[in-house]
């Protein structure tokens, strides 16, 4: 202990007690009370959506001085584009939530005990979905629930389940045993154990296949337009088989756009909804 | 405080047998711990001892055999139920990351169903127990603080719920031998005012020698080499193995299982900062000593002054005298205390109580005494136990020679 220490000690300091008594004690010194950081830095805020300003703007400014024959005209007209936009954002919105829904759940129940020898298989099943190209997938549903939005979306959410349930078994997988045999050494049920302990830990990694299913998806909605799903892929393909290039590069400039947003969005979510314990480096 | 004492624990032919293992892991442990005692399981690895701990709160399902709490049967009641009322503390303290320290320690409270406002009071309490300064620490993360603290918040959960018995499985085996040592010391401490009863497991024989009223030495399977008492143990072990366990140093052990509570603390001279410089003076001319304790505002030892000390630093008292580098607590062992002795070139160490308040002094020729007083102790209990021995062996030998007919051996 150094004299310097020695001689805090005359002061009468109210907050100093505790370091005084772990002194005193000889145990190291803790690290210290972090100060409430912010989550978000402003280059995270701002990097991304000042893009995504600068594209689109760019996008209207070409649009402004280009001339559009009649046939262009026609595909972008009466709220087409928007129309498109919008059952683009549907389409991945629904099909994010069923593919959470599912893969959560399933997860979940794989790693408890009766279900884990079951995993191997679902895995399988899982990776198929994602192995099987889309677009052949979508095809195969088409002839089998016909044409429509339905057979887009159960194409777009096999295809999303494999990020989203890998990460969840690996996300509960990887919690340390020993913590949860704490967890059930206190006396919690086995749902108190799941609920409290083992989901909240494992969000970082369920939050992490989340986000790759999204942006998945908002790819994967342009195909829907293959089975009659709509969306923005309407405008690529009008546009490739028409050879009018306006409208094929406002489909792709929509999609990249709606794909970049909307990871940024999930990033956001996926700092915000991390638990605060579990931050590394202050 | 409003604590509940502990109750007493009895293992009748407690077995634990693993689908596809040809013997038991566990084989019929009997035991009866009383209420209010710590006991130790202490053994080599993979003896059981943690084993046989779990199936105390279920955790391990026992295969075969009873468990008694308090002389209620808890081998078949809801083990959720029967959780919540056993405090449990494992090694590098289990805390949950995501939690904070508040969050943690009031879990089972929480869990049972108290009021909100008696939670929060009772975190705080516990916090204060576990030496940790409430207002600091609430709202930490457990990664926000050092081992030794983790491990404190770790024993305050176990205890937030008031459990009768409290079952510690090597809790303190993840920190450095320093903070063990702290960890230990506000162990006894905690066991003085609360009185639970205690079920500990350990692979160190000093850490079990220090903490336990009584020890179990296991072997594998869990079968029960010696169960008695530090000393007992220590100067009668059973057999070869046991005496393997204790290994060598078994007099300076001895140390280990006195405290400074036991010795006689002297008294000695102090003075405190505040005091005027001329009544500092006045008391080391009159002490008749050559050093003098000065103490600091919060009555803790701060500095040995010595003659002369106050005159060469020109009466300034934070430059005169030397800092004291070492104190002891009145549960410190007596090998810690002649540690302190040691190093201190004063020969005698000065002794603290709550909050670091000077007590007294131990000096070197307190500490030789005790210890031949300890030693010659031991001396005739042993060679009481080998008389006793002895005539049983010859009472034995006297019954094999009178044949059936004699009275069975006592």
């Amino acid at each position: 202990m150094s004299t310097r220490e020695r001689d805090d000690r005359l002061d009468d300091g109210a907050d100093d007690r505790l370091d005084d008594r772990l002194d005193q004690e000889g145990e190291p010194p803790a690290p210290p009370a972090a100060p409430p950081r912010r989550r978000i830095g402003w280059q995270k805020l701002t990097l991304v959506p000042a893009f995504l300003v600068v594209m689109l703007l760019a996008t209207w400014l070409w649009f402004a001085q280009a001339e559009l024959d009649p046939l262009s005209e026609n595909a972008l007209a009466d709220g087409q584009v928007s129309k498109a936009l919008w059952q683009h954002i549907q389409l991945t919105v629904i099909s994010t939530f069923f593919v959470l829904i599912i893969a959560i759940p399933l997860g979940i129940l794989l790693t408890r005990p009766a279900f884990r020898k079951a995993t191997p298989v679902a895995m399988t099943f899982a990776n198929m979905g994602q192995a099987t190209p889309a677009i052949g997938l979508l095809a195969l549903l088409v002839i089998w629930l016909g044409i429509g939005r339905r057979a887009a979306l159960i194409g777009i959410i096999a295809y999303a389940i494999l990020p989203v349930l890998s990460n969840t078994i690996a996300g509960l997988k990887a919690n340390d045993p020993s913590l949860l045999e704490a967890a059930r050494g206190i006396g919690m049920s086995p749902l108190g154990v799941l609920n409290r302990v083992e989901l909240p830990l494992a969000v970082p990694l369920i939050l992490a296949g989340v986000r790759t299913a999204l942006v998945l998806n908002v790819g994967t909605a342009t195909l829907a337009t293959f089975g009659g799903g709509g969306g923005l892929g309407v405008l690529i393909t009008t546009g490739i088989t028409n050879q009018r290039m306006p409208v094929l590069v406002l489909g792709s400039v929509l999609t990249v756009a709606l794909a970049l947003l909307v990871d940024w969005l999930a990033s956001l979510a996926e700092v915000l909804l991390r638990p605060r314990g579990l931050e590394v480096g202050q | 405080m409003s604590e509940s004492h502990g109750a007493a624990i009895e293992l009748e032919n407690l077995t634990k047998r693993y689908p596809g293992s040809a013997s038991p892991a566990v084989d019929n442990v009997n035991m009866e711990i009383k209420a209010g005692e710590i006991v130790i399981f202490v053994g080599p690895s993979g003896c059981g001892k943690s084993t046989t701990l779990k199936m105390i709160n279920r955790l391990i399902e026992p295969s075969g055999g009873r468990i008694r709490i308090g002389g209620e049967d808890v081998t078949d009641i809801d083990p959720v139920k029967l959780r919540r009322k056993v405090g449990y503390a494992i090694q590098a303290s289990g805390l949950f990351p995501h939690m904070t320290v508040a969050q943690n320690i009031a879990l089972v409270p929480k869990m049972i169903g108290w009021p909100k406002g008696r939670i929060k009071d009772r975190v705080e309490e516990m916090l204060d127990l576990v030496g940790l300064d409430p207002g600091e620490f609430h709202h930490r993360y457990p990664r926000q603080l050092s081992g030794g603290q983790q491990q404190r918040v770790g024993v305050a959960r176990a205890l937030a719920a008031d459990p009768p018995v409290l079952l510690m499985d090597e809790p303190f085996g993840a920190v450095d031998p320093i903070t063990r040592d702290h960890l230990q010391d506000e162990l006894i401490r905690l066991q003085h005012e609360l009185h639970k009863t205690i079920v500990f497991v350990t692979h160190d024989f000093d850490e079990a020698i220090k903490l336990g009223d009584r020890i179990a030495v296991l072997r594998e399977r869990s079968h029960i080499a010696q169960f008695d008492t530090p000393e007992a143990i220590l100067t009668n072990p059973a057999d070869d193995f046991v005496s393997g366990f204790v290994g060598a140093g078994a007099a300076l052990k001895r140390l280990n299982l006195t405290r400074v509570r036991d010795v006689e603390i002297t008294d000695y001279p102090t003075v405190s900062v505040d005091d005027p410089l001329q009544a500092i003076f006045n008391r080391i001319r009159s002490s008749g000593t050559n050093e003098i304790l000065l103490l600091d505002k919060r009555g803790r030892p701060y500095k040995w002054l010595r003659r002369g000390d106050l005159m060469r630093a020109k009466g300034s008292l934070a430059r005169a005298g030397t800092l004291v580098t070492d104190t002891v607590t009145r549960d410190a062992t007596l090998r810690d205390a002649l540690e302190a002795v040691l190093t201190d070139n004063t020969g005698r160490v000065a002794v603290t109580g709550r909050r670091g308040a000077y007590i007294g002094v131990v000096d070197m020729e307190t500490l030789m005494n005790s210890v031949h007083e300890l030693l010659e102790a031991d001396r005739l209990e042993a060679l009481e136990a080998q008389h006793e021995l002895e005539e049983a062996r010859a009472a034995q030998t006297h019954a094999e020679q009178e044949g059936p007919g004699g009275e069975a051996k006592a």
